[in-house]
């Protein structure tokens, strides 16, 4: 009963003051919106990060040779590389996997006719569309002779397509990659940027053992891909394989791996973790912009007790107590920082809706921030609101009534 | 029983039933600042007031008139002396129980009306009935009573600034009586008002007096507006110098 009453004496005194209400509200406005657009946008970052990588497929293991992210190269280098028969050997041993592609890469010029562009060169074999994903727009995948015999054909991805031979249809023709010329037997489905910004569609494939023989002039792999059937534990495959691979490659019971196996997941974990603290890093900045809103409030409301000080003495003459003129007052801000507070929830939404579009991400609503951030705004408007109410609730109210 | 007064108060009272003493002011002293810039507002008064008495205190600027109505008023406690209000010790109340005293017994006119800006006049009325937690509906009520008693009720809805001074005046009436207090305290009530205006107020103060039989105490300077009063106290330099019915004015 009490507070309502508060409730109804604030807000009129809020609209008898509209303009000033607004502007001292502003700043409780724009912190709210700031810190709901952070974080959604935030979110709507790392739900992006997480379904890209899922997309390059989070079933997916990565084996190459040397320690992997640790430390500069330096064991990488001295590692020795894989060979086919190791990519044989995981299929053949490990249960559970869709499929299993070794490859080898390296970096040439591409030429055709007068055009000519750089980018880089895979072989693998038909598996490598597999545990990609990769569909084929056009023309046929390697043949069993093609892989077996080295043959010089190639897929081009969508860039190098366009680069080379713009709308024409490359299949059939031929293309020189370095000195050798290779003939275009198909081209694969537009894919994309990676989350990493790297053109995915900048590649063409050659048989793995062409790439070895004819480019590279040795039997390495550089890397085996393999991809998890769905239900299956990637942990324990990563067990298998580094159990396999320690011991076709001899490492003793005290050795430290010369390769490693890495899982997707863990990199989702990686720049999930990333964004997050990036996300709670700018929210904390603009936090700080409600905290000068919240001072706002506080000057305001100075403003308005010393103006409505002859107010104040006549309510303590008829008899208001000092505890309902601090209530009068400390609810007038609460309602204001609260009202602050949802036009700021309103425009922080509206901004990470249009916000999320600019940038591509999708716009994850959260309920529990928007909660959150009601809630500390009404406590901005205690915090900030207590000090100016305190000093109206204890004016003198001889000195008040006097007051001009 | 009256302790402070001159005989002949007693046969132009006797026209009314014997009242009993609504405040008692014993020996009190009121002093301002500290020290050497102490200054001696009241000097050991006693007065006592009774129940539907009608009393202007009048006296020039700094007698302490007016901070004798503000100790009346329990807005400020003596420095030293008692205050019995209906019976209270108001000297040793604390600020929270003279705000609930004020709330229940006082009525309170101010010279420069103090109503609330933007609020309209049955708002403004309803006021001191909030505070008293009366239920909306019948808050409203009373307070139209109250607006219908200074003859208002027409102007219910509208806001200070849409009347004039004398009708801001009667407004702040109605917000005195509204609460049926036990004692009126008028700090020039009719200072800011013409000659006509301040006329209609004091006929009004009178009329609330006689008919609803509330104590009205009222600070005023001009003798005209002190003649409606049945008692007048002169002040000087912190002292009653001059306590009058008021036929027995000069």
């Amino acid at each position: 009963m009490m507070l309502w009453e508060a409730f109804l004496l604030a807000q009129r005194a809020i609209r008898r003051n509209a303009l000033r209400s607004f502007l001292t509200i502003l700043g409780i406005v724009i912190g709210v919106a700031a810190v709901i657009a952070m974080v959604t946008l935030g979110s709507g970052a790392t739900a992006k990060v997480t379904s890209d990588i899922s997309q390059l497929g989070s079933n997916l293991l990565h084996v190459r040779p040397g320690q992997g992210m640790r430390g500069p190269g330096g064991a990488r280098t001295s590692a020795k590389a894989f060979e086919v028969a190791d990519a044989k050997a995981i299929e053949n041993n490990i249960a559970g996997l869709t499929a299993v592609a070794p490859t080898a890469s390296a970096a040439q010029q591409a030429i055709h006719g007068g055009a000519n562009w750089s980018t880089s060169i895979t072989g693998t074999t038909n598996a490598f569309l597999t545990v990609q994903g990769w569909q084929l727009a056009e023309g046929r995948t390697f043949s069993d002779g093609d892989l077996k015999a080295g043959r010089a054909v190639c897929l081009l991805g969508r860039t190098v397509q366009t680069e080379l031979f713009g709308s024409v249809s490359p299949v059939g023709q031929a293309l020189r990659l370095g000195k050798i010329s290779f003939k275009v037997i198909g081209t694969l489905e537009e894919k994309g940027q990676s989350s990493f910004g790297q053109d995915q569609d900048d590649i063409v494939i050659v048989p793995l053992r062409t790439l070895q023989r004819r480019m590279a002039g040795n039997a390495d792999v550089a890397a085996i891909i393999v991809a998890v059937r769905d239900g299956i534990s990637t942990e324990e495959v990563k067990t298998g394989i580094e159990h396999l691979m320690r011991e076709r490659r001899g490492i003793g019971a005290d050795q430290n791996d010369d390769f490693h196996v890495r899982d997707m997941k863990e990199l989702i974990d990686t720049l999930t973790g990333t964004t997050t603290v990036l996300t709670a890093l700018l929210s904390a900045v603009a936090g700080v912009s409600l905290l000068v809103g919240g001072i706002g409030i506080m000057n305001i409301m100075m403003v308005s007790v010393t103006e409505r000080t002859r107010e104040i003495g006549t309510r303590l003459a008829i008899g208001a107590l000092e505890r309902e003129v601090l209530t009068q007052f400390l609810v007038e801000s609460v309602v204001l920082a609260a009202f602050g507070g949802v036009i700021g929830i309103a425009l922080g939404l509206i901004a990470s809706g249009i916000g999320s579009q600019l940038i591509g991400v999708p716009f994850i609503f959260k309920p529990g921030i928007v909660a959150g951030a009601f809630l500390f705004s009404g406590m901005v408007g205690v915090g900030f609101g207590y000090f100016p109410a305190r000093k109206a609730a204890r004016l003198d109210p001889i000195e008040a009534l006097r007051y001009e | 029983m009256l302790l402070t007064q001159s005989p002949p108060t007693e046969e132009k009272r006797s026209q009314r039933p014997e009242r009993s003493a609504l405040i008692e002011f014993g020996g009190v002293t009121k002093v301002y600042g500290r020290g050497q810039a102490a200054m001696q507002a009241l000097d050991h008064i006693d007065l006592r007031i009774g129940q539907g008495e009608f009393v202007a205190m009048m006296g020039p600027s700094g007698s302490g008139k007016s901070t004798c109505l503000n100790l009346l008023g329990c807005l400020d406690t003596p420095t030293r002396g008692t205050y019995r209000f209906d019976g209270v010790a108001v000297e040793r109340l604390s600020r929270n129980q003279r705000a609930m005293l004020r709330r229940h017994y006082l009525g309170f006119v101010f010279q420069g009306f103090n109503l609330l800006s933007r609020t309209s006049a049955l708002e403004n009325v309803e006021l001191p009935l909030i505070y008293r937690k009366i239920h909306a509906k019948v808050r409203r009520h009373r307070a139209m009573e109250a607006l219908v008693a200074v003859g208002l009720e027409k102007w219910a809805h509208h806001t200070p600034a849409e009347l004039s001074g004398g009708q801001q005046q009667r407004v702040a009436i109605a917000r005195a009586i509204a609460g049926h207090p036990k004692i009126l305290l008028a700090d020039e009530p009719t200072g800011n008002l013409d000659s006509v205006r301040s006329k209609e107020i004091m006929e009004m103060l009178l009329s609330f007096n006689r008919q609803e039989g509330i104590t009205i105490v009222m600070v005023t300077h001009e003798a005209e507006m002190a003649a409606y009063a049945d008692r007048r106290i002169l002040f000087q330099d912190g002292n009653i110098t001059q306590d009058d019915p008021n036929g027995a004015a000069q």
